[in-house]
């Protein structure tokens, strides 16, 4: 009997256009999506050695990251951020990508527009020039982020040189409490296996509290697990997978529909496939998370203190957590619930679906913002946003005190104008508290759209659980 | 791509955990669209004060490392965004070599793509070269990709392990696209044999 293999394992031998002696493979690529900032040195490349994207039928253009998320009619005002959206415009005309321009409905962040469009779909590889890539693998496709040189390598070839990763396995088991969400859960495994506990591997994610998760839990999962420092995240695709691919606009369509499923459903792990690392959570002990200081691995639940360098063995550790106390403004042995805020963020590829904004407008239903804390809410595409209004989720965050935006990446990364001033400090559902990451100064606190809302209402960092009461 | 040739540099000590390409290149320096000029960028907020200054404290700065060639750091260097800005300011200031306990994936490629060697090696041997770092411009390491070595102040040698595809790219100054150009036979092999497994993959054409 063949070997018993793991979802990961299947995916890449249907990839593998050749391999060399020492192991490394040409693996082919199904789906690159490309955007304004990781792009423009690689159509300058191809242009400078005269070559042709090979496949744009299977590439896909979107600017996201430096678009303007207030009045669009005026334009991007920053010449910086203006050139470099110009600049895709004139290389997907050149080159023939096909591209949702900016005053699209369909335009949003590229992660969130791939599954909407039904692009990204199981046993598929995908790259695109950017860490959250790994958002995809919530659908059982191997998705990963590449740099610039490899986004004109995958231009120029559709495929990449690359060493199979190694096969990690994470079983969060039995169902989590009221009040936790994807993001609480991903936040407890990366406290617990650390920024670089995934190094080298693909994370596959299982277990009954994330097969229980929708499509865009699963996708929040996935999105970080960058974060844990895995080349990739993935879930074995199911009825969930399923169903939610099924009308999009580039799902197979009937007549191949069966054929489809019947591949995709041959991808999960076999039974006794091993792994090289497994870990466990359980599920039932985790508490909503917000993390504290400015790596995503300083995750802890809501209840706990702001700790102190001593507590931790490393001394390497202890310097880091010391200059992270600094950065933050933060004294250890604090409550995490005394942390005040200045700014709450709702958005971003991590938690900037639909779902996401229904459970922040169930938290601020009836409620107002507190005084002094500034709030967005920005859609991760058009779609997103268009189904948020259809279902009146704007209006609820309005009356609450929260502006609702155009869709884009947003204070994520603080490329465009949604930027920290310096000493401010958010609650941001974005995906990592990096020095600096919100805006020069910016101090960010990561957690699940219900908390950022329950912060946004009490004006410091709090457990939404005190509002499921 | 230039070729990988030895050299010998002044080695700056960077033992902090964890340093994220936030951290080498702020997302607001990624609005280039070119490749170069990204070096007087490098580690920007640690390396200059809010109001434009020179950070004295930051390890750049100082008298004894600055045009250092080869950084020692901490473990998890270059985790977080794929941004290839972070090589290309490092190349730009003239970082040649990176030498630490492990790096994260996406960085550490990049970083061959640009011509620079990442070295991993034991933590034990990482704090001898921390070291070695440390006492400044006066100990410089020799480092030889050939050989795969380095060459300590004190003439110790110490072996590390490298790639040989990624090796013989860096010494040759390779670009592995024209490498796999010379594969294009297989790719349309494995396209033509893809189109009829999986017919119902997506042909993007945005039109409306």
């Amino acid at each position: 009997m063949a070997k018993p293999r793991t979802l990961f394992d299947k995916i890449w031998e249907n990839h593998v256009v050749r391999t060399e002696d020492d192991g490394t493979a040409l693996i082919y690529i199904d789906l690159h999506l490309t955007h304004e900032v990781t792009s423009p040195q690689a159509f300058a490349g191809l242009r400078a050695a005269g070559r042709k994207l090979r496949r744009p039928d299977r590439t896909i253009a979107v600017a996201d990251h430096n678009v303007p998320t207030t009045d669009r009619s005026k334009g991007i005002e920053d010449p910086e951020s203006k050139l470099q959206v110009e600049t895709l415009e004139s290389n997907v005309k050149e080159f023939g990508v096909p591209y949702i321009p900016v005053d699209d409905i369909r335009q949003g962040i590229v992660h969130i527009i791939g599954p909407e469009q039904g692009l990204t779909q199981p046993g598929m590889t995908v790259v695109c020039g950017d860490s959250h890539t790994s958002t995809h693998g919530a659908f059982g496709a191997l998705a990963f982020g590449i740099g610039t040189s490899e986004v004109e390598h995958v231009f120029a070839t559709q495929s990449l040189v690359q060493k199979p990763a190694k096969n990690m396995r994470i079983t969060v088991k039995g169902t989590p409490p009221e009040g936790t969400t994807a993001k609480d859960l991903i936040l407890a495994i990366i406290g617990k296996i650390g920024t670089a506990g995934g190094t080298g591997h693909v994370i596959e994610y299982a277990g009954d509290a994330i097969k229980n998760l929708s499509m865009e839990g699963r996708m929040t999962v996935c999105n970080m697990s960058i974060e844990a420092g895995a080349r990739a995240g993935l879930i074995a695709p199911d009825e969930t997978t399923f169903e939610y691919l099924k009308g999009k606009p580039y799902s197979p369509k009937a007549g191949q529909w069966e054929q489809a499923v019947s591949y995709w459903s041959s991808l999960p792990s076999d039974d006794g496939a091993t792994y090289d690392k497994e870990v466990e959570l359980d599920a039932t002990k985790i508490e909503p998370y917000v993390t504290w200081g400015t790596s995503p691995q300083d995750a802890l639940p809501i209840s706990a203190m702001v700790p102190k360098p001593e507590e931790f063995d490393d001394e390497g550790r202890q310097a880091g957590v010391a200059r992270s106390l600094e950065y933050m403004g933060l004294t250890g042995g604090m409550p995490i619930t005394d942390i005040k805020v200045d700014t709450v963020f709702i958005g971003s590829c991590t938690n900037g679906r639909l779902e996401d904004f229904r459970a922040a407008a169930a938290i601020a239903k009836g409620h107002k913002v507190a005084a002094g804390v500034r709030a967005l809410a920005v859609p991760g595409s058009g779609l997103v946003k268009e189904a948020a209004e259809a279902e009146g989720l704007d209006k609820i965050l309005t009356e609450a005190g929260f502006e609702w935006r155009e869709p884009g990446c947003s204070m994520c990364l603080a490329m465009n104008a949604d930027k920290l001033r310096p000493g401010e400090r958010s609650a941001s559902t974005s995906n990592r508290n990096f020095e600096g990451r919100q805006g020069p100064g910016g101090r960010t606190h990561l957690v699940s759209p219900a908390m950022a809302a329950a912060a946004a209402i009490k004006g410091h960092l709090a457990d939404v659980r005190e509002f499921l009461k | 791509m230039d070729k990988f040739q030895t050299f010998t540099g002044i080695a700056a000590p960077m033992p902090a955990q964890n340093i994220d390409t936030d951290k080498v290149i702020p997302a607001r320096f990624l609005k280039t669209i070119e490749r170069k000029g990204l070096g007087k960028h490098l580690f920007n907020d640690m390396r200059y004060n809010s109001d434009g200054s020179e950070n004295e404290d930051f390890i750049l700065n100082k008298a004894a490392y600055r045009g250092a060639e080869v950084l020692v750091v901490g473990n998890n260097f270059g985790c977080g965004s794929s941004r290839e800005h972070a090589p290309w300011a490092l190349n730009d200031y003239g970082v040649k070599c990176l030498i630490g306990t492990d790096f994260a994936d996406i960085f550490f490629n990049n970083s061959f793509k640009n011509g620079m060697l990442l070295i991993k090696l034991p933590k034990e041997v990482i704090d001898e070269l921390m070291g070695d770092a440390k006492l400044g411009a006066n100990a410089r390491l020799t480092v030889n990709l050939e050989d795969q070595t380095i060459t300590r102040p004190n003439g110790e040698v110490v072996k590390f392990d490298v790639d040989p595809f990624k090796k013989h790219c860096l010494l040759n100054g390779l670009d592995d696209i024209g490498l796999t150009m010379a594969n294009k036979s297989e790719i349309d092999g494995f396209e033509g044999k893809d189109d009829g497994s999986r017919p119902w993959m997506p042909k993007i054409q945005l039109t409306d």
